[in-house]
């Protein structure tokens, strides 16, 4: 065990530190994403390698030798200090490393650049009202006419359509193939004809995510990523890194700190909430949840580091990490009794009504980017080594 | 950086576990709980160097630390080890050595294999209405009740005021009589002091403290050992046994118990690790993370204790199986030195969050 980081990656920490001190004032807030400030701080953060920092320059990254411990430093003080760390995004978390890895040179140089200062917003369409869990029966579907793929179907959970200015979209384009061998990946604009954007408001009272109808949408043949039929592949690709970032113990670490913060000033009965000892008990035994999740965090981080696979110890993150958060926001509302209903423009809300809020859209996150029932099959079977369910034939 | 085991403590681990697995089946187990005499295990720890574990070298012992101390403990309590560990392996020369006592003599012979020193320090981790011990200048007057590692050559003992002193077993007064618990790979024992001389080691409660956080860590490396065990065995089991012409393992319902064990085991082997290591290099953050090491795994090793008895049907209840061995050990380890809710209010009072 070495929990050091050693003089050169301190050394990296202190300029971090210092270019965070000196140019704090440039970073907007987080509702400004689309905003000039943003798109300049963006492009500063690049410059200096602190986003994009190992996508080659040739499309617009910093073109930095991966350092995995850099790149933990650098999250780790743009969040001690609250600086916007950069935009983040479908596009640029999932999109772009897709394209680096399966793209044509030409859509490299197209989407890359543009995506990464920010002046290309994309969402995602993969899921379908009747493709949830069982992502692979998609049925949009994609028929070439000339130079032109016909697209008609229909997406839902697509986070940020209304903003976005292209989406990448599974598609069937081979129906007779089986189901996995059967979809592409396509990349379009959103302002194509044809295409319906209708808000989805969630149980938090907000439109997190759309609907998204297409009709006779006709779209080059040429934007496609892999081959035809090669679209399950390319997806699976990606999905492991939305999985990989969700339940991560360092926000659910910093979120403990602020309840444990509220505990202690909020009074009920002229008591301190964090003096009854049931409250105090619930705590202390979340504070322990999340001590073993940060230290099973470190365990893959340092796996990654010596390329190696901490297997298991991964596999667990997002059903661990999500389940952890959501109670650990249930008990910030229980604590408040009934300031915890407060919604809205309430002027009881404490903390904004985060823990309200929050408490409900983590109960999203536990079932997006699959289901804690899938994930408990994917533990079972590809870590524990056990059989999968028996499959019903298809229906007569 | 580096959050991982070393080659050499990989080595430790894996020597310890090849020694058990040919050594202690289930019935050797077996035959200890009707007859618990452990000298054949313990003749086998010690040719591996084990009862030195924490001892200098210049006392005769390896030299290694906590974090090696806890992968013993977590060997140990994967093939419930009926075998002294804690008092006179761990909590023993820890104590004499954090209380800088000069004992290398008492500390070589423990090396060897040749003394063995129980620990009766619970009655000061939390008095009982009915045990407790006071002192008079050296000597000793009281009960101390579920004191491990029992009968030894000598005793550990703390005092109400948290005052460590260790007594020899023949010193005039003392008596040790076994208590039966419902874990028959550990052996207990009631204490009976009757102004007993003792030796003092220390009058720093802080002394105690650490020496308490040690074997916390310990017991809790001991449920992760044991709780990954019966989770193997529950996976194992539900591959063979067949039902409805399938194996019960292509079940949704089994395979979300077995997932959810692993998923509430796993994270558990970092966090031993971190504390162990934080016992020997990390004096500010020792104390909490042994406080929240011990309580959560308690919580886990309840969990899967039940669940992989659950998965084992009828079997997981009967004594044919032997799983009992194991859901009964990280029973005792969740209740001694302190059950999960003491423990948790320790670690609330460390951060200055009781008024």
């Amino acid at each position: 065990m070495d929990l050091s980081y050693g003089p050169e990656y301190e050394t990296f920490r202190d300029e971090v530190r210092a270019f965070i001190e000196t140019h704090r004032d440039q970073a907007p807030s987080s509702e400004s994403l689309r905003s000039e400030k943003a798109l300049a701080w963006q492009r500063l953060l690049i410059e200096h390698g602190y986003t994009a920092r190992t996508i080659p320059e040739a499309y617009g990254g910093h073109g930095a030798q991966p350092d995995i411990l850099k790149s933990r430093i650098i999250a780790e003080e743009f969040a001690s200090a609250r600086v916007n760390a950069g935009l983040g995004g479908q596009g640029i978390s999932m999109l772009v490393p897709t394209l680096l890895e399966m793209g044509t040179e030409e859509q490299k140089q197209q989407f890359i650049p543009a995506t990464l200062r920010g002046e290309m917003v994309w969402c995602q369409g993969y899921s379908e009202p009747g493709a949830g869990s069982d992502l692979a029966s998609l049925r949009t579907s994609a028929v070439l006419d000339g130079d032109e793929w016909v697209i008609n179907g229909q997406k839902i959970w697509t986070s940020t359509a209304h903003l976005a200015d292209w989406i990448f979209c599974l598609v069937r384009t081979e129906p007779e193939a089986p189901k996995h061998k059967g979809i592409s990946f396509l990349l379009f604009r959103m302002d194509t004809p044809g295409i319906e954007v209708r808000p989805l408001v969630d149980m938090t009272g907000i439109a997190n995510f759309n609907e998204v109808f297409f009709t006779d949408v006709r779209v080059p043949k040429h934007q496609i990523v892999g081959q035809r039929g090669d679209g399950w592949l390319v997806a699976n690709a990606i999905l492991g890194h939305e999985r990989d970032s969700l339940g991560d113990p360092n926000a659910t670490l910093t979120r403990l700190n602020a309840l444990t913060e509220m505990m202690k000033t909020e009074h009920v009965g002229g008591e301190r909430l964090i003096d009854n000892p049931a409250y105090r008990d619930r705590l202390m035994k979340l504070q322990g949840r999340v001590m073993a999740m940060r230290f099973n965090d470190l365990r893959i981080l340092s796996a990654k580091i010596n390329n190696s696979d901490a297997h298991l110890a991964r596999m667990i993150v997002k059903l661990q990490g999500t389940e952890l958060r959501h109670e650990l926001e249930g008990l910030g509302v229980d604590v408040l009794g009934e300031l915890g209903l407060a919604y809205g423009k309430s002027p009881y809300l404490r903390d904004g009504g985060s823990w309200q809020r929050h408490y409900m859209f983590f109960l999203g996150l536990i079932i997006g980017g699959g289901t804690s029932q899938i994930q408990k099959n994917i533990i079972s079977e590809r870590g524990l080594g056990m059989p999968k369910e028996p499959k019903f034939e298809k229906a007569i | 950086m580096e959050f991982g085991l070393s080659e050499e403590q990989t080595l430790l681990q894996d020597s310890v576990n090849r020694f058990l697995d040919a050594q202690v089946p289930l019935d050797r187990v077996r035959a200890f709980s009707e007859q618990p005499d452990d000298q054949d295990i313990w003749q086998g720890l010690t040719e591996l160097g084990i009862p030195g574990l924490l001892i200098p070298e210049s006392a005769g012992g390896v030299g290694m630390g906590c974090l090696d101390a806890a992968l013993v403990a977590e060997a140990l309590g994967h093939h419930v080890t009926p075998s002294t560990f804690l008092g006179t392996v761990v909590m023993a020369p820890l104590a004499l050595a954090y209380a800088g006592a000069d004992q290398d003599e008492l500390l070589a012979r423990i090396a060897s294999g040749q003394t063995r020193v129980g620990v009766a320090v619970g009655d000061a981790v939390a008095a009982r209405q009915d045990a407790g011990i006071t002192s008079a200048g050296s000597r000793l007057t009281g009960k101390a009740i579920f004191a491990m590692d029992c009968p030894a050559d000598y005793y550990l003992v703390a005092d109400s005021r948290q005052r460590l002193f260790l007594v020899a077993a023949d010193a005039a007064g003392l008596t040790c009589q076994g208590l039966p618990t419902i874990d028959r790979t550990r052996r207990t024992a009631e204490l009976t002091f009757d102004a007993t001389p003792a030796q003092l080691l220390s009058d720093d409660p802080e002394v105690f403290a650490r020496t308490v956080d040690a074997g916390r860590v310990m017991l809790a490396a001991d449920t992760l050992g044991a709780a990954q065990n019966m989770l193997d065995q529950a996976v194992e089991y539900a591959k063979q046994r067949e039902q409805f012409n399938r194996p019960i393992a292509s079940f949704q319902a089994v395979k979300h118990m077995c997932a959810e064990m692993a998923a509430e085991l796993e994270p558990c082997r970092a966090m031993i690790w971190y504390a162990g290591h934080a016992l020997d290099e990390l004096p500010e953050e020792a104390r909490l993370t042994a406080c929240h090491a011990k309580a959560h795994l308690a919580e886990v090793g309840k969990l899967v204790a039940k669940t992989a008895t659950e998965v084992h049907g009828g079997m997981g209840f009967t004594d044919l199986v032997g799983l009992h061995y194991w859901f009964k050990r990280i029973g005792f380890n969740r209740q001694m030195l302190g059950a999960p809710e003491l423990v948790r209010e320790e670690a609330a009072r460390l951060q200055g969050l009781v008024a």
